[in-house]
C-alpha cells in the first residue's frame, strides 16, 4: 500500500466569472521511504498539488489520501493538527519568522506537541545538527545566508520527524553551491533517514536527487 | 502549549510602535483614573454627611446670610436636638498662592455637631478659651508650616481688612473625605470686628432620628416661608452634593471626557494592531501550514493585544494611584481625601480589557479566517 494515494482529483478555481481547471481525474500514488520530484512549467498545478497533499487547500472532488488518513474528508481542526503530527512544508522562499532565532523556529512545530521543554531542546538541536548549523541556534534569519536559512526551514520541517516533506522549489532562491547543499541535505535525509521527500521543483538539475521524477502538464501526469 | 515567547517576539519586532502604544494606553488609563477619581471624590464628599443632620440655608442662595433670630427658632422644632450655624469668610493668606477653606463657626456647638473633627483637649479647650484662636486642620498646617501659636494673619475679602488669627488647635479628621486643610475661627471674633452686621450663612441641625428629616424640613421652610430671609432646609448629604453640583455635572463631564480619551485610544491601539497583524499574514500562512489552528491564532493576537494594554493599563493606574497618593494631592484644597479608589483601579482595569478586545478582535478574526494558499502567493 502506498503512503500517499490520490484518486480522481478535480480541482478547479473560479477567478471572476471564469472556471479554471487544475487537475481533472487526477491519480498518483507515492511509495513510502521514497523521493519524488515534481516537475512542470508554471501554471501546470504543480504548487496546487503539494498544497492539496499538506491539506493547505481541497480537491474539488476525489480523495487524498496520506498514511491511511483521508485528507480531504478533514474539518480545519483536525486538518491543523493531523498536518502538525505528519506533514513537514519547506517553502521556496524560507519563510521564517525573522523575530526568533533559528532554534525558536525550528521549535515551533515542537510547541503544538506534548513534549517538556527539555525533550523539545534535544530535538531542536538535533534537527539543526542534521541539516550543519548545531552551531548557528541564536542566529536570526537576518544573520543567515541563503542557503543556511533554508536549512533551518529544512530543520524546522523534520524536528517533528513528520509522515510526509513536502518542499516547493527549495532552491529556488539559492546560488548554485548552496541549492548543492541543500539537495544532497535532502538526498541524505531520504536515503539515512528514511524520510519521504515530495519535492517541487524547476530545476532538473534539483530532480536528478530525487529517485522518481513525475511531470506534471496541464494538469496531466507523466513519467 | 506555551506562545508567550512568540507573543513577546512579536511585540518587539517594531518596538517603538509597541512601546508608543502601551503609552498610549498608560496615558488614557491614568486620565480615566484622574477623572474618575474626581467624582468619587465628591461623592465621598456628601457620603461622609451624617444622615442625622440637616443644613438650612437662604432658600435663594447661599451666599444669602439668615438672621441670628432663627436659631432659637430652629431649637423649638420637634425633632430637633441641637443647633448651630457657620460663616464662609472667603479670606486671603498671603499672595494667595496657599488657597484653604475659612469658616467662622460657634465652637462649642459646631464641635459637638461633629466628632469626626477630632482635637486634643487641651487644645480644644485653649481655642474656646481665645477669641481669635483658630483651629486649624493638620494637613494644612504641614502644607504651610505653621505650628501651634503662630500669628496667621488674613486679608478679608468678603469682610475687609487685615484678620489675625493665633493657632490654638489642630484637628485631624477621623474620616478620610472630610477636608484636613480648613481653618476655622471663632463666630464671636467676626461678629465682634463685624460690629454685629454679619448674621450666620448656614444653620446646621442635630436631628434625634435620621427618619425625621423630611417633616422638620417641611416644618422649617413652611415657617420662613413668607419672612425675609425664606429657607431652604436639606440633608447635610444634598448640601455637600450642592457644592458639587457647583461646578456642573461634573459628573457627566468627567465620564465624557473619560470615555472619550479611551475611544481615542481605541482607534490608536487598533489601528496599531491591524497594521501588525496585515504585515504578518504571510507568516500567519506559515504558521497555519505547521499546524497552528485557528483558534491558537485567534488567541496569539489577542494576547498580543492583551499584553499591550493590560501593561497600558498596569501604568496607567498605577501611576495614578501612586503619584496621587505618594503627592498626597487633594485638588488644590478643593477635593479632600483625593483617592484613587480600588472601584476606579477595577473600572480602569475592566476598560482596559474591553480596549483588547475591542482592539485585538477584528485582527484575531482575520488571522483566524485566513486562506493559507491566498496568503501563501502573496509571499511566495
Amino acid at each position: 500500500m502506498a503512503l500517499v494515494e490520490i484518486r480522481n482529483v478535480h480541482k478547479s478555481f473560479q477567478r471572476d466569472t471564469q472556471v479554471i481547471e487544475v487537475f481533472e481525474n487526477l491519480t498518483l500514488d507515492v511509495q513510502d521511504k521514497s523521493f519524488t520530484a515534481l516537475m512542470g512549467p508554471s501554471g501546470s498545478g504543480k504548487s496546487t498539488l503539494l498544497n492539496l497533499l499538506a491539506g493547505l487547500d481541497r480537491p474539488t472532488s476525489g480523495t487524498i489520501t496520506v498514511a491511511g488518513a483521508q485528507v480531504n474528508a478533514m474539518t480545519p481542526s483536525a486538518l491543523a493538527a493531523w498536518r502538525a503530527r505528519h506533514i513537514g512544508f519547506v517553502f521556496q522562499s524560507y519563510n521564517l519568522l525573522p523575530v526568533l532565532t533559528a532554534f525558536q523556529n525550528v521549535e515551533l512545530p515542537l510547541l503544538l506537541t506534548r513534549l517538556s521543554k527539555k525533550e523539545r531542546d534535544e530535538r531542536v538541536r538535533i534537527a539543526l545538527g542534521v541539516v550543519g548549523l548545531g552551531d548557528r541556534l541564536e542566529h536570526y534569519p537576518r544573520q543567515l545566508s541563503g542557503g543556511q536559512e533554508q536549512r533551518v526551514a529544512i530543520a524546522r520541517a523534520i524536528v517533528s520527524d513528520p509522515t510526509l516533506t513536502l518542499l516547493d522549489e527549495p532552491t529556488g532562491q539559492l546560488d548554485k553551491r548552496s541549492a548543492e547543499e541543500v539537495l544532497t541535505l535532502l538526498q541524505r535525509l531520504n536515503t539515512e533517514l528514511h524520510k519521504t521527500i515530495i519535492m517541487v521543483t524547476h530545476d532538473a538539475h534539483a530532480a536528478e536527487k530525487a529517485s522518481q521524477v513525475l511531470h506534471l502538464e496541464k494538469g496531466v501526469l507523466a513519467p | 502549549m506555551n506562545l508567550l515567547p512568540l507573543v513577546l517576539a512579536n511585540l518587539r519586532r517594531h518596538r517603538l510602535r509597541t512601546l508608543l502604544t502601551v503609552l498610549g494606553v498608560a496615558l488614557a488609563t491614568f486620565l480615566f483614573a484622574s477623572l474618575r477619581s474626581v467624582v468619587t471624590t465628591l461623592n465621598a464628599g456628601s457620603e461622609v454627611a451624617s444622615a442625622s443632620r440637616m443644613v438650612v440655608t437662604h432658600a435663594t442662595a447661599l451666599v444669602f446670610p439668615l438672621p441670628m433670630s432663627y436659631r432659637e427658632r430652629l431649637k423649638t422644632v420637634p425633632g430637633v436636638e441641637a443647633v448651630t450655624w457657620a460663616n464662609w469668610f472667603g479670606g486671603q493668606y498671603g499672595d494667595g498662592k496657599l488657597f484653604f477653606a475659612q469658616f467662622a463657626i460657634d465652637p462649642e456647638s459646631y464641635l459637638a455637631m461633629y466628632p469626626e473633627i477630632s482635637v486634643p483637649a487641651d487644645q480644644r479647650a485653649a481655642f474656646l478659651a481665645e477669641r481669635s484662636a483658630a483651629l486649624v486642620g493638620k494637613g494644612l498646617m504641614e502644607k504651610a508650616g505653621w505650628h501651634l501659636g503662630q500669628n496667621v494673619t488674613i486679608r478679608g475679602t468678603i469682610f475687609p481688612g487685615d484678620w489675625t488669627f493665633t493657632i490654638r488647635a489642630v484637628y485631624t479628621p477621623t474620616v478620610r473625605a472630610l477636608d484636613d486643610r480648613s481653618f476655622m475661627f471663632q463666630y464671636a471674633y467676626l461678629d465682634e470686628r463685624t460690629e454685629h452686621r454679619v448674621t450666620p450663612g448656614w444653620y446646621v441641625l442635630q436631628l434625634r432620628d435620621a427618619g425625621l428629616a423630611p417633616t422638620v424640613a417641611q416644618t422649617i421652610d413652611e415657617t420662613f416661608r413668607n419672612s425675609s430671609a425664606p429657607t431652604k432646609t436639606g440633608t447635610e448629604k444634598a448640601f455637600n452634593q450642592g457644592f458639587v453640583t457647583m461646578w456642573g455635572n461634573v459628573q457627566f463631564l468627567m465620564n465624557s471626557i473619560g470615555m472619550a480619551v479611551v475611544f481615542a485610544i481605541l482607534m490608536v491601539t487598533a489601528n496599531a494592531m491591524m497594521m501588525t497583524a496585515r504585515e504578518r499574514t504571510g507568516e500567519v500562512a506559515v504558521l497555519k501550514t505547521i499546524g497552528f489552528t485557528d483558534r491558537t491564532l485567534f488567541g496569539l493576537v489577542m494576547a498580543e493585544a492583551g499584553l499591550v494594554t493590560l501593561t497600558g493599563a498596569v501604568l496607567g493606574l498605577g501611576g495614578a494611584k501612586l503619584l496621587y497618593a505618594g503627592t498626597a494631592f487633594n485638588g488644590f484644597g478643593m477635593l479632600p481625601g483625593f483617592d484613587v479608589t480600588a472601584g476606579t483601579l477595577a473600572i480602569g482595569f475592566g476598560v482596559a480589557l474591553l480596549l483588547a478586545v475591542a482592539s485585538g478582535l477584528v485582527p484575531a478574526l482575520r488571522a483566524a479566517r485566513l486562506s493559507i494558499v491566498q496568503a501563501l502567493r502573496h509571499v511566495e
